[in-house]
């Protein structure tokens, strides 16, 4: 099937006082209608930079170049017109915190309402039959009385319930959640995620997940895309990925994390030294100098992404030689 | 914290915490009968602002024959003129801070939301006006288009929007740059909505604020060019005017200068306790 969403070549750069931050370089990527995709890395490695420049949100020292098409439209720094025409209608976002998300002065409703508003003509009683109607789809207990509340008066759980609920009402295409479930504990953070879910299953949105939770990604995503140093390591299939991965930072990240069964004397394996310095990125693989499977050929040249199975590609040179 | 009973708003628990504040409730009560009479007693009151009385020149306060602040010079009763003025000075009060609220929200949030150059022309334009004094600017329209009550209101209003822009500009400036606008962009809204719902509703607190202390400035201004002849005219009258005239009989009738100065400086306090109030109850860190 054509792809939803087709990154190709994207470059983010900040200028800054001490210079230039390549805060993601070279990532193509596609999206297919329906599927979710996670997007795993550290800080830094360019994750959420990689969205906001796609829907027009970088800071005012940051510059977006390459392509990103939506259904063969290019969006990547179009006109503000097509913009709107798109975001919170076609293409929505969740951001991490949802507190700093909604507007402090609004009520929750009128600020879901506003979006029926803008984006399907609706008068504003038939808004905010539709966004309380929303809001009890997220499963918000008492979504009418709620609808009234200002984001102070809600919990965590349920502002980010309320921002999902918002991005969800135009049944858009692509949900992109940042980092969503970061700020919540673990049986929000359930809830939230099978919203995710459901919205995948029920209304076919593409759902691009931004976290740091390889658990996350295991339990809800079809592909993932690695990223460091503000490139893709490594992309392909959940099940082959967690199998069989081929870059050395995704086996790194994999042995990284903790499982119930583990002896809790043992300490846990983490990956030693510090995320790379953006602006000063080593001409070789940015992810050599904390590699321990690293030979000749790391520091020196910048490895490609290669073909390692039939969806799974990966950019390391042990792979080409192996 | 979860949603309480009734959803009480950001503003309703403002006002409960205003309530709570003492001085300020006492100065809201004190403002309102000021207000009240000025407008009713004129009205009702058995002299009028013009009756002049050759029997009762200058005759001091007195609850028996009527004249309960005296009478002045040409024998007018005190007591109505002092009210009367307080309905000139709290209407330009109160005028002029609207016309400087509806320009300066307007031209601070707009150059602040927009930024680069547009921010730039917009603030210097500011500043240009800044470095015209007041005085020069309100004799320039007296002597172009005459002397008008209502080029008061324009002289004032025009000039006190200009803090009031650079207030609203530096908050819409730190608002800007929070999360929800970048959601709100986002979800599509359009900049003018972005402006109008999501970034001014938070800029009003330290905007209301500034507007109470506006009002008692722009009474004092009014005052002032009373004071110098430029303000308003007789037979209408004002506190500023009263008090200068009051204030060249001050050996022969003290209690010329002394109720409407009175009235004045109760109104002041009153208006800089609610400012006060106002700024703590509206303290986002107290929520």
């Amino acid at each position: 099937m054509a792809a939803l969403l087709e990154c190709r070549g994207l470059d983010v750069r900040f200028s800054t006082d001490t210079g230039t931050v390549a805060a993601v370089s070279g990532l193509d990527f596609d999206l297919a209608p329906g599927e979710c995709l996670g997007i795993v890395g550290e800080s830094g490695s360019g994750k959420s930079q990689t969205f906001l420049a796609m829907f027009g949100l970088l800071a005012a020292n940051g510059t977006a170049t390459g392509s990103v098409k939506y259904r063969g439209t290019e969006i990547l720094n179009a006109p503000r017109a097509v913009l709107d025409e798109l975001r919170g209608n076609r293409l929505a976002m969740v951001f991490q915190d949802a507190l700093s998300g909604l507007t402090p002065t609004m009520r929750v409703g009128e600020q879901l309402a506003e979006v029926l508003v803008r984006h399907q003509g609706l008068s504003r009683a038939d808004a905010r039959a539709r966004a309380i109607e929303a809001l009890e789809i997220v499963r918000l207990p008492d979504a009418a009385r709620r609808y009234e509340a200002y984001p102070f008066e809600l919990s965590g759980g349920m502002r980010q319930r309320v921002m999902i609920a918002m991005a969800s009402l135009c049944r858009p295409e692509v949900l992109v959640a940042d980092e969503c479930t970061t700020a919540l504990d673990v049986t929000v953070q359930a809830q939230v995620l099978r919203l995710l879910d459901g919205m995948k299953r029920k209304a076919g949105t593409a759902i691009v997940l931004i976290t740091h939770d390889l658990g996350v990604v295991a339990g809800l995503c079809d592909r993932v895309l690695i990223m460091y140093g503000g490139r893709a390591v490594e992309i392909g299939p959940v099940r082959r990925i967690f199998r069989e991965p081929a870059h050395p930072y995704t086996r790194a990240l994999l042995r990284s994390m903790p499982s119930l069964g583990a002896d809790p004397a043992v300490d846990l394996p983490v990956i030693p030294g510090q995320p790379p310095d953006l602006e000063n990125l080593p001409p070789g693989c940015a992810f050599a100098p904390r590699c321990t499977e690293r030979f000749a050929p790391c520091q020196a040249e910048r490895p490609a992404l290669q073909v390692a199975a039939a969806d799974h590609r990966s950019a390391c040179h042990l792979g080409r030689v192996q | 914290m979860t949603a309480t009973a009734g959803s009480a708003s950001l503003w309703r628990k403002a006002g409960r915490r205003f309530a709570r504040n003492r001085a300020a409730m006492a100065s809201v009560v004190v403002l309102a009968l000021i207000t009240l009479a000025s407008i009713i007693v004129p009205i009702t009151w058995h002299f009028g602002i013009e009756d002049a009385s050759w029997e009762s020149i200058l005759t001091p306060p007195s609850l028996a024959d009527g004249h309960w602040f005296g009478t002045d010079a040409n024998g007018r009763d005190l007591f109505v003129r002092t009210l009367y003025g307080g309905r000139i000075s709290l209407a330009i009060g109160v005028l002029t801070t609207i016309v400087a609220l509806a320009i300066g929200v307007t031209w601070g949030a707009v150059a602040g939301f927009t930024g680069g150059r547009v921010d730039g022309l917009m603030m210097r334009f500011v500043d240009v006006l800044y470095s015209l004094p007041l005085i020069f600017f309100i004799i320039i329209l007296v002597t172009v288009f005459g002397r008008n009550i209502f080029l008061v209101f324009v002289g004032i209003g025009a000039v006190e929007w200009l803090t009031m822009s650079r207030i609203v500009r530096g908050q819409t400036l730190s608002v800007k740059t929070r999360e929800f606008v970048d959601a709100a962009v986002a979800i599509g809204v359009s900049r003018g909505a972005i402006l109008a719902r999501h970034v001014v509703p938070n800029v009003l607190g330290p905007v209301i604020v500034y507007v109470t202390l506006l009002i008692p400035t722009n009474i004092i201004v009014e005052s002032y060019l009373s004071f110098l002849g430029l303000g308003v005219q007789e037979p209408l009258t004002s506190w500023g005017l009263l008090i200068s005239q009051g204030a060249g009989q001050l050996e022969q009738a003290p209690w010329l200068l002394a109720f409407p100065a009175a009235f004045l400086a109760v109104t002041m306090f009153c208006f800089n306790f609610i400012g006060d109030g106002l700024r703590d109850a509206l303290d986002p860190r107290d929520r």
